[in-house]
């Protein structure tokens, strides 16, 4: 059975190459074998995840060499694949979701004419996420990383006819590039240090080779982090994620949301021995991923547009994300990772029905009032946000957020400081995430339904419901010195050198400050958007609170700065150099001088000298020396050029095509002469 | 890499040729015959792999990593003149792109 898990990333792929390569399939085809395939991978990992948990987690994990790629003199790289439980889960997570959305999708998409080529990068996209998280050496990883990067470009630009997607869609590649360059250095840097780019022969040779803070590792790191933060959208490098929702929405929530900007999370997750050995490192991650977290969340608060909103949640969550993994709790991590997927993939969907059902419509303001005629959305958009705000106990979001805090308080690379961070976050996040809910369904109505989803539609949404509330207990442990069943799942992959005894009373303050930072921004939330006390109405038509409101709304005007500093700088060399300084000083220099010498030197002595003396008598000769043998020799000559410049005129069609013909046959002329000779 | 396998390879690199040769042919928009000689180049470059692996030799890489260079040069000239092209003519058909009389 196991021997059998290469088959998982190749049927998306071969659904890709069948819609692609294929002929043009009526939709019931097309979402048919897009459906079976998903279906079948989704089972085939479910079972293959049964059988390694029946084996146990062995530490090392199993793999599976397919073929050889690359063999050269001392650098062999192979097709492998490699399974362990966190590959297992990262599978568990790309398939389930994977197939919800692609299910969704069916009816989502329904009317789009290109219905076959939005599933055949959804499959591509599927396909190279699992050979991502799959992979068995840095090198493979790096294709599946830069097959999703393209994926995500595809899709984003899917709508190409609009021009801003297209725009959003070249700044979501070009700022992945930036960080994916950062990524293939530190590779090279890795290959050049340890010989190989298998990634468990990396781990094992680098805690032989470096110790503690060794600058190469440091180095090493940094520069694997800065591809992580690329593809995860924190700071400096996450204006991409937001004008990425330019996509279809059923996008957003597969690419945009669950899977491929965990890819970050994952990487780390992965390269974990890497980070614990550059301790300088681990801080910076702290430091970007708690900037990040509450950046985003800040600026989810006053977003209009609904899918922004969530798209700067799922910035400011995996900032969550990587705060657990700059403390070292790489557990904690994947199963916010987990959790994430789930419910934030639930919050897009629900995105995506409510435009769905109120004619593309976006913006927030211009809902409300949809609970009584949208009530399973409604409970939907309760479910996603409470577990997103992480509501106590009956929630999955709770369980895993409260891991994080835990740790970023226990840990040595966090403390006091972290931890409040982290709450304020909570409240932020619990405060935006009901502001949805509280607009969008209570209050006026000011749009009216025009049509209600199906059942391709609200049936993955309600097992994602039930799973953004379910989950949570395997991240759960009766006794707080015990860590749960999930995360000791993530120890056999992941394992902790030195985990930090927690005690009861830890783990219990931790647990009731997150509960009651979430239950305050609901609270909040309530009061702000429900209630609208007059008094709070005046505080904020205050031009200061509309100038920070504008702030936020712009994202902190990061695009604003790059613009700033890189884009206009840009532009001005640019400008300089299309009339450069070069040019001009030939210019002035030579071409000017020159010309005015000689103006004024015409009709000079010397010329009137050379006319009389040289040019006259020649005339003059020339003149009576007309029509001789020599003239009417060249005269012919003359006619005998033109005649044949009339006769190659004809060669010379100025087609292109008739030239690269004759090229080529002239070239297979010449090969069967080398042939036949 | 062993006989039989560079044979493939080579013909493989054939094949590739022929096809873009027949696209550069047959195709009448510009961005599609470029794309095609795109094609024939990845060909060559192919050829220059096989014959390397086939003799042991590096300079079949070097080769190809000098065509994969050449390409990337190519590119940008050549679509700056499609977008020229484009300007000047309205249209993107080599066969209406010409002002010759022969």
């Amino acid at each position: 059975m196991l021997d059998w898990f290469w088959i998982i990333p190749a049927l998306p792929l071969a659904g890709f190459l069948v819609l692609t390569l294929g002929p043009s399939l009526s939709r019931a085809t097309v979402s048919g074998m897009t459906l079976a395939t998903s279906t079948l991978a989704a089972m085939l990992s479910a079972s293959i995840a049964v059988a390694l948990l029946q084996q146990g987690f062995h530490p090392v994990g199993y793999s599976r060499s397919l073929w050889t790629w690359i063999d050269l003199d001392g650098f062999t790289t192979r097709i492998a694949l490699y399974i362990d439980a966190l590959s297992m889960t990262m599978v568990l997570i790309i398939t389930g979701v994977g197939l919800l959305v692609q299910l969704y999708a069916t009816e989502y998409m329904s009317e789009d004419d290109e219905y076959q080529r939005f599933f055949a990068y959804m499959n591509l996209f599927v396909g190279s996420m699992l050979v991502l998280v799959l992979a068995d050496n840095l090198l493979l990883l790096f294709l599946g990383w830069e097959g999703v990067g393209l994926c995500s470009y595809l899709l984003i630009g899917f709508w190409y006819r609009d021009l801003l997607n297209g725009r959003a869609a070249r700044k979501a590649f070009i700022v992945n590039r930036i960080g994916d360059a950062a990524m293939l250095v530190g590779l090279c840097l890795l290959f050049t240090e340890l010989g190989t780019l298998e990634i468990q022969a990396i781990l094992r040779n680098a805690t032989l080779q470096w110790t503690i803070g060794d600058p190469l590792v440091v180095t090493a790191t940094v520069l694997l982090l800065g591809g992580a933060i690329g593809k995860s959208a924190q700071v400096p490098l996450h204006v991409w994620l937001p004008d990425a929702m330019a996509g279809p929405t059923p996008v957003s929530a597969l690419i945009h949301s669950a899977t491929m900007v965990t890819a970050g999370v994952y990487l780390i997750a992965r390269t974990h021995t890497l980070f614990a050995l550059a301790p300088v490192t681990q801080t910076a991650i702290v430091v970007i991923g708690t900037t990040t977290m509450l950046f985003a969340a800040s600026s989810a608060l006053v977003q209009r547009d609904i899918k922004r909103v969530f798209a700067y949640s799922t910035i400011s969550q995996l900032g969550y994300m990587f705060i657990a993994l700059g403390v070292g709790a790489t557990g904690a991590a994947i199963f916010h990772l987990f959790t994430h997927a789930c419910f934030k993939a639930l919050l897009f969907l629900l995105a995506g029905a409510l435009m769905f059902s109120l004619h593309h419509e976006k913006d927030l303001m211009n809902m409300g009032g949809l609970r009584r005629d949208l009530p399973l959305l409604f409970w939907a958009a309760v479910i996603g946000a409470a577990s997103l705000s992480g509501l106590p106990f009956i929630t999955a979001g709770f369980f895993s957020k409260d891991q994080i805090l835990l740790q970023a308080w226990i840990s040595p690379n966090g403390g006091r400081w972290l931890l409040t961070a982290g709450l304020i976050g909570s409240v932020l996040t619990a405060l935006y995430s009901f502001r949805v809910v509280f607009l969008a369904f209570f209050g006026e109505k000011h749009r009216e339904v025009s049509k209600s989803p199906g059942w391709r539609m609200t049936l993955p949404m309600g097992i994602l419901a039930v799973l953004s509330l379910g989950i949570g207990w395997l991240g759960w442990s009766p006794r707080a010195e015990e860590p749960s069943w999930f995360i000791r799942l993530m120890d056999t992959a992941m394992p902790v050198h030195q985990p930090d005894p927690i005690t009861e009373a830890q783990a219990g303050m931790v647990a009731v400050l997150a509960s009651s930072a979430a239950l305050l921004g609901v609270a909040g939330a309530y009061l702000m958007y429900m209630q609208r006390p007059a008094s709070l109405e005046a505080v904020v038509k205050t031009e200061a609170v509309q100038a920070i409101r504008q702030f936020l709304f712009r994202g902190w005007a990061f695009n604003w700065l790059y613009r700033l500093t890189i884009q206009k700088p840009f532009r001005l060399f640019a400008q300089a150099a299309k009339h450069d300084l070069v040019e001009r000083a030939y210019d002035r220099l030579l071409v000017r001088p020159f010309l005015s010498t000689a103006g004024s030197a015409k009709g000079d002595i010397v010329d009137q000298a050379y006319e009389r003396l040289l040019m006259r008598p020649f005339q003059w000769v020339a003149d009576i020396n007309q029509d001789d043998v020599l003239d009417r020799l060249y005269r012919g000559l003359t006619r005998l050029v033109e005649q044949a410049a009339v006769t190659a005129r004809r060669l010379q069609t100025g087609q292109v095509r008739w030239y690269a013909t004759v090229l080529a046959a002239g070239a297979v002329g010449l090969a069967g002469l080398a042939v036949l000779a | 890499m062993s006989g039989p396998l560079v044979v493939h390879a080579v013909m493989v690199a054939g094949i590739l040729f022929a096809l873009g040769l027949t696209g550069l042919l047959a195709r009448r928009n510009l961005l599609f015959m470029l794309m095609s000689v795109e094609v024939m180049l990845n060909a060559a470059g192919l050829g220059f792999i096989a014959a390397g692996a086939r003799w042991g030799a590096p300079d079949g890489q070097v080769m190809f990593l000098f065509i994969l260079t050449l390409a990337a040069a190519e590119v940008p000239v050549a679509l700056a003149l499609v977008l020229q092209v484009h300007r000047r003519f309205h249209t993107l058909d080599a066969d209406a792109v010409t002002l010759m009389e022969g």
